[in-house]
């Protein structure tokens, strides 16, 4: 308990860094060389992507209590509002800084160079403030009731497309920062030979970012001009297929961006290694070719666009970006499985697992990530996508049930999880109330999970996503659906009102322990291990291994994982053959 | 490795379980990438997307001449419209209803048009579950062939504005 999670950890002589003097710092804990103005821009980023994200949170319980039948707690013009704010401070202010944040940090960090530019940091963070204030402030006063996708010809003032605009170009300097301090690093020579698997990721993420912030301003900025009457009309198809270059593939920074985390959070909370660089590598190099036109998506039941394209695009060119999750679905478990039998946890098939530090929210965060990740927004995912299983599912609460467990489920818990170690190691701050932070993982995934499973059957009924009333009270004609579906509603909220509750405990155990947490400056922030032996196996992290890995239980899991993507995908093609014909 | 450099000869062919692992899910992706094809040709439920560009006014002309021509009643104050089996339907969104009402007959195929004459909708026919996107200035061409008789609702499920969630319709199927 005394040992910190990495003291005595044999840090390899590293080259000489490239910061200025006094720019840089020793980090007590890991012995990594920190860029004290990174570091700094690193926090205002983390602050600024928790406000939001309590921003989208307060906007998801208020929705969730409105989609529960029995408690239908907004007006129709608030729901239609609210769903608006929540959907673009989620998807896009909460997680864009903390991604930005992580390139600062993992970029500098890890190849032990400087920022590469201060001033282009601050511009980047001065447009994303500004664009998102502007875009929450419009929608608040009712100007902007367009939902997140803003689809032609629905209308919003000009300053809601000003708004996404500028924080899509300030997180677009963002990554060119990041670029630029991967090339002063390699151009110092800082570091030495490949850079590390984080790291490319993290690059893959950059990569996939750039031209998804590319498709924001390509369609956002004429749709800006014919708000202000400069263009007299924009193609509702053109732009819900470049529109989607961004929405879509946004959330592909989000997978490869959440797929680092896991790698990091398995190397410094279990000492895990990737078994094989080169298929992690070439993984990730999948989602940068493969990932991009997944914009089809949206569009599997669209007039304007023939069936071939449709089928070529959605599949991701023949599924090889879904091959990419696959394979990183394998590969992270399994890394921990080596690592856990190496430290003497080789029983029977998950000996390994029922030991690992589960007492550490990093790990039940990323681990629990990973599983909600893989089998629920994993299979939904590939399942909605199929071109035509989308004609049983597109814009009917399937849909959000699926993202829900991938956006949220997945990468906002892996980001919660990696919290954990940001504010001991970045804001040099502890977090008070231990087992709070212990509970707070499971509540989130399990409240998640719950809403996602609502919604998803919700859907199943039919029920509609973005709608207020299932009632469909003052209709010309009256609908409704199945019980069963308002049973779904009902779990839909519950599951909406733990989720939210987990994230405010999160937001609040952060806030805490950033203003008011013990410093644990000049010394080795406290570790979350309660198993001593988990301790001693990141130094790991710096020895080669030749030997053959055994990882049966991580097999065991993976074969559950495609029994039942198998079965959920056939099923679905069985439900679609008994709807009407239609060609 | 994962956060600091890998060693120099880290470029090798993948082992084991990690090998067996990779090969299981590509021969996975293969049969999700056969099946869509597989379907297109043999299966009876395809989003073809075959469109035509219209202007609205055209379109709620084409809707209105529809309805001249083969209007057998009316409900509500709703047109109810039955098309000859074979030939081509035409239903019109708008903020927020549908016209007219569809009246067809179960095994028939009728070519259904649908577009909007001002925002973007969401055609979706419940209890059935099938949905379909509408776009103002596009004719999307259904051909459909009712399989099961009874009373269905249209919804709409792509946001419209505040009437939204009041945006229905209806098509009778006799058998």
């Amino acid at each position: 308990m005394a040992t910190s999670i990495t003291a005595g950890m044999p840090i390899p002589a590293r080259p000489v860094g490239n910061h200025p003097a006094g720019r840089v710092r020793t980090c007590d804990t890991t012995g990594l060389p920190v860029c004290a103005t990174a570091e700094g821009f690193v926090r205002i980023h983390a602050v600024v992507a928790v406000v939001f994200l309590l921003i989208g949170g307060s906007a998801a319980i208020l929705l969730g209590l409105t989609r529960w039948p029995a408690v239908h707690l907004l007006s129709a013009e608030w729901y239609y509002r609210t769903i608006t704010l929540h959907g673009l401070n989620m998807l896009i202010f909460w997680i864009l800084n903390f991604e930005i944040a992580l390139l600062y940090f993992v970029g500098t960090t890890l190849l032990n160079t400087r920022l590469f530019s201060k001033a282009l940091a601050w511009v980047a963070f001065g447009l994303m403030l500004v664009g998102a204030l502007l875009v929450d402030y419009i929608i608040l006063v009712g100007r902007a009731d367009v939902m997140m996708t803003s689809y032609v010809p629905l209308m919003a003032h000009p300053l809601f497309y000003l708004g996404v605009v500028l924080h899509a170009v300030g997180a677009l300097l963002g990554v060119v920062n990041y670029f630029g301090t991967i090339y002063i690093a390699k151009r110092d020579h800082t570091y030495e030979g490949a850079v590390p698997l984080v790291v490319f990721g993290a690059t893959a993420a950059a990569i996939i970012a750039v031209v998804t912030l590319l498709h924001g301003a390509v369609t956002l900025v004429p749709t800006m001009l014919w708000s202000m009457n400069l263009i007299d009309s924009i193609d509702p198809s053109w732009y819900r297929i470049t529109w989607w270059g961004l929405g879509h593939m946004s959330q592909q920074v989000n997978v490869c961006a959440m797929v680092s985390v896991w790698y990091f959070l398995g190397a410094i909370t279990t000492g895990a290694r990737p078994l094989n660089q080169a298929v992690c590598r070439g993984a990730f190099v999948l989602y940068i070719l493969f990932i991009n036109v997944a914009s089809a998506h949206h569009i599997l039941v669209d007039p304007g666009v023939g069936a071939a394209w449709k089928i070529w695009n959605t599949s991701y060119a023949m599924y090889l970006a879904v091959l990419a999750s696959m394979i990183h679905g394998f590969t992270v478990p399994a890394s921990v499985e080596v690592a856990m039998r190496r430290k003497g946890f080789d029983r029977g098939l998950f000996g390994w697992l029922a030991n690992a530090p589960w007492r550490n929210p990093a790990f039940s965060g990323f681990f629990l990530s990973l599983v909600i990740f893989g089998f629920g927004g994993g299979i939904t995912g590939v399942v909605l996508g199929t071109q035509q299983i989308n004609i049983m599912a597109h814009n009917t609460l399937r849909i959000p049930g699926h993202f829900h467990v991938t956006v949220v489920g997945g990468t906002t818990l892996a980001f919660m999880a990696l919290t954990y170690y940001v504010v001991p190691l970045v804001f040099r701050r502890e977090f008070a109330a231990q087992a709070l932070c212990r509970l707070q993982p499971w509540l989130f995934g399990f409240g998640i999970t719950t809403m996602a499973i609502g919604m998803s059957f919700a859907g199943s009924y039919g029920v509609p996503r973005r709608h207020w009333d299932v009632e469909f009270t003052g209709a010309q004609f009256a609908a409704g659906f199945d019980p069963g579906a308002h049973v779904m509603l009902g779990m839909l909220g519950v599951g909406a009102v733990i989720a939210t509750l987990a994230l405010l405990l999160f937001v609040l155990l952060v806030v805490w322990a950033v203003f008011f947490g013990e410093k644990n400056t000049g010394h080795a922030m406290r570790p979350w291990h309660t198993d001593r032996t988990v301790a001693e196996a990141v130094r790991d992290e710096h020895e080669h291994d030749d030997a053959v890995h055994k990882t049966p239980g991580t097999l065991v899991l993976a074969g559950t994982f495609l029994a039942c993507f198998a079965i959920y995908y056939f099923a679905n093609w069985k439900w679609l053959a008994d709807v009407w014909q239609v060609r | 490795m994962s956060i600091q450099s890998p060693p120099v000869d880290w470029f090798k062919a993948p082992r084991g379980a990690e090998r067996v692992w990779i090969g299981l899910a590509f021969a996975w992706c293969m049969v999700m990438t056969i099946a869509m094809p597989y379907w297109h040709f043999y299966g009876k439920q395809n989003a073809t997307g075959e469109s035509y560009r219209v202007t609205p006014t055209e379109f709620m002309a084409r809707t209105q001449q529809f309805i001249e021509n083969h209007k057998v009643g009316e409900r509500d104050g709703v047109a109810v419209v039955e098309p000859p089996p074979g030939g081509d339907a035409y239903l019109l969104g708008q903020m927020w209803r549908w016209t007219p009402i569809l009246k067809l007959k179960q095994g028939q195929t009728y070519r259904v048009h649908i577009s909007s004459f001002d925002l973007q909708h969401g055609f979706s026919l419940q209890p059935l579950n099938m949905n379909f996107q509408v776009l103002p200035g596009y004719d999307h061409v259904l051909t459909l062939t009712p399989t099961s008789s009874g009373e269905f609702s249209i919804i709409c499920n792509e946001f419209c504005g505040i009437g939204h969630h009041m945006m229905t319709g209806l098509v009778l199927v006799s058998e």
